[in-house]
């Protein structure tokens, strides 16, 4: 375990020192606020041969991701970074990145999406793409921003898995904040994600390959097959190298993680940096008798179904927060996935859905207090009034 | 969580309130202490009124929502007060540091404040003669910890020239520069 | 009392048209443009420039500054003719 100096980073500069120690072979990037910074300081470890990476700048994030698939497909280890806009932009090519199977890391700092136009932090675009083949990783802090970009990589080129891997941070709020954070040396990281071995490369003209070829009625189905594997066998290497980077640096990484929640009897569930404001109403009312906890989810794709209804159903109620809103009408996308987890159980805890914190809107310790309180109440027997409710919002 | 600090830095956006804010953080990183430094966002202008923040405590941090009763309130630029309100949220006990050459007394009589404790310090006099520019955050980062007893000066002096040396590492006259702008703060500084 | 979302226009619209006008952005100031009507010429090359019609104008003449409004930036002073110089940039702390 290492043991060294903290050093001061933002969530961006975290993520940024990640990927010079990754040292990965290309990088192709846009930039967009708040994300430029990761990609802008990487273009100086470049220009400083800190590196050996082939930069290249390009038109538009739909083109930056592009240059990924080419590059990850002629056997490169390959990363950008993106937000928002940018992100879906990319959107068409994220789908391809995936079915191609090509393990690209994306350094993703969480933002709303347009219209109106809003910089600040939500989860809209992260969810927005959930469904095309990334696996996807939310971040609490700095500090788990750097660790799961490290093992991203590990994760993503397992040949089990081969998938592309998406690291989130929560937009200004960890992309801006500076925290202290542990550093790995060099060597630990290298020696930890080893040397990228792709299967197949376009540039091996020994073993000529085609990529991106037509499925017709015939394949489509069973290549869509593989890939819903290739997120199943991710499910296994996510925990192996979690316990592994715990194992070697001391800080272990599951698909979530619970916070006073064993004992407890009624809960949060939610995603990103409000765990940690969280977990400061929950000591407070802790202190004041309640049996209070959470849940931080940090892997959202592959979704850890059976696990969640594991560690959620000894439950009486249970509050889902989204930072995000599928505007179904029938809650946001962490809600239902979550919820619909539970709906196998013997005993269903009841479940409520609160939409917050849209277009960097602040989340206090209030607020939460404010959400065990009412799940105090429906778990002392009280009706739920309404299932999806806004927190914040002007009424 | 234990005893948490809150700091309220005001500016304008060039004058170096967010850098401030993360120098006073990268000088605690290694003090035994936990922070956090973030400033607001919204559009970037020149000369518009932003703020930045500080957290301080002896155990983690994991509060990620806005500070909103800060302890301490640092103010870059006095054509602020009486526009922006800078004293919002700030306890009866809480410390407020003015970047002018007024004298304490005369502050607290335009602000009509009562109670808080407030301390005052030209910092543009300071950086004009030791930088040669009116960025005033470095000196105000000198008031503050001399105020607050935040760290040791020996540590402050240390690791505030260990980050001014990885940003200006091409301008060692800056370093200096800067280095005796938070020494003549930390000297200068006075209260009521 | 700011909106609640049953009384914004929908779709973030902005419906009222010259609304920026309430929007004062005169404390983002450093720096005041302190216009001298005696070295004035009034050939208005401020009022064209002013990229926030900040110069006030009554009868053809220049007759001050919107300073609810005026950014500071200093194009104006910039702009009046070099033998005139009829706007200096004082630092805000000078002033009242």
């Amino acid at each position: 375990m290492s043991t060294k100096e903290l050093v001061a980073r933002t969530g961006n500069e975290a993520m940024a020192e990640a990927m010079r120690q990754i040292n990965p072979d290309v990088v192709a990037a846009y930039p967009i606020t708040p994300a430029t910074e990761i990609v802008q300081l990487f273009s100086s470890f470049v220009a400083d041969g800190l590196v050996d990476t082939e930069f290249v700048t390009v038109e538009s994030e739909h083109s930056a991701m592009s240059a990924c698939v080419g590059a990850s497909a002629a056997g490169a280890r390959v990363m950008t970074g993106t937000s928002s806009q940018g992100l879906i932009l990319m959107a068409e090519i994220l789908y391809i990145a995936a079915g191609v199977r090509c393990p690209i890391i994306l350094a993703e700092v969480n933002r709303a999406l347009s219209s109106p136009i809003n910089i600040h932090c939500d989860h809209s675009d992260t969810m927005s793409v959930r469904d095309s083949g990334w696996i996807q990783i939310f971040s609490e802090n700095s500090q788990e921003a750097y660790d799961n970009m490290i093992q991203a990589v590990r994760i993503g080129e397992h040949m089990d898995v081969r998938l592309p891997v998406m690291v989130t941070t929560d937009g200004f709020i960890i992309s801006h904040g500076l925290e202290a954070i542990s550093m790995l040396e060099d060597k630990e990281v290298q020696d930890f994600i080893g040397p990228y071995k792709a299967a197949y490369s376009l540039l091996d003209v020994g073993k000529p390959i085609t990529v991106g070829a037509l499925d017709f009625t015939d394949f489509y189905f069973e290549h869509r097959r593989q890939t819903a594997q290739a997120m199943e066998n991710g499910k296994k290497v996510i925990l192996e190298v979690g316990r592994e980077f715990g194992e070697k640096f001391g800080r272990s990484y599951g698909f979530f993680e619970g916070y006073k929640l064993e004992d407890a009897e009624i809960a949060l569930v939610m995603l990103g940096s409000t765990a940690g404001t969280a977990r400061v109403a929950v000591d407070k009312l802790r202190e004041a008798g309640v049996k209070c906890g959470l849940l931080k989810l940090r892997v959202f794709r592959p979704f850890p179904a059976v696990e969640l209804a594991e560690a959620l159903k000894h439950l009486k109620a249970i509050a889902v927060m989204d930072r995000s809103d599928s505007l179904s009408t029938a809650g946001g996308p962490l809600f239902t996935e979550v919820r619909s987890a539970l709906y196998d159980l013997p005993s269903r805890p009841a479940m409520v859905n609160y939409i917050y914190g849209l277009g960097g809107r602040d989340i206090t310790v209030a607020d939460l207090e404010g959400i065990y309180q009412e799940l105090q109440r429906i778990s002392g027997g009280g009706q739920i009034q309404k299932t999806l409710q806004y927190l914040g919002v002007r009424e | 969580m234990g005893k948490l600090l809150e700091i309220r830095w005001h500016g304008r956006g060039g004058q170096g309130a967010k850098t401030g804010a993360l120098l006073l953080g990268e000088v605690l990183v290694n003090t035994g202490k936990f922070m956090q430094a973030f400033p607001d966002y919204g559009p970037e202008r020149m000369g518009a009124p932003m703020r930045a923040y500080n957290r301080i405590s002896d155990e983690p941090i994991t509060l990620h929502s806005g500070v909103t009763n800060p302890e301490v309130v640092v103010v870059l630029d006095a054509t602020l007060l009486g526009k922006v309100d800078v004293t919002a949220g700030l306890p009866e006990d809480g410390v407020l540091i003015v970047n002018t050459p007024q004298e304490p007394g005369e502050i607290r009589k335009q602000l009509g404040l009562s109670g808080r404790k407030l301390f005052t310090i030209d910092a543009n006099k300071i950086s004009q003669e030791t930088i040669g520019r009116a960025i005033p955050n470095t000196p105000m980062l000198g008031a503050l910890v001399k105020v607050t007893g935040l760290v040791e000066y020996e540590h402050l002096i240390t690791d505030a020239r260990k980050t001014l040396t990885k940003k200006f590492q091409h301008k060692p006259e800056v370093i200096d520069g800067n280095i005796k702008a938070i020494e003549r703060a930390y000297q200068e500084v006075h209260g009521e | 009392m700011t909106k609640t979302w049953k009384e914004l226009p929908e779709g973030g619209l902005i419906t009222e048209s010259g609304n920026a006008h309430q929007y004062e952005t005169g404390d983002w100031r450093n720096l005041r443009p302190v216009h001298d009507q005696e070295k004035c010429i009034n050939c208005l090359f401020c009022w064209i420039y002013c990229p926030d019609s900040a110069i006030i104008i009554k009868d053809g003449k220049v007759v001050g500054v919107d300073y609810a409004h005026c950014k500071g930036c200093g194009i104006c002073a910039r702009e009046c003719p070099e033998k005139v110089k009829a706007i200096k940039m004082v630092d805000e702390s000078e002033c009242e």
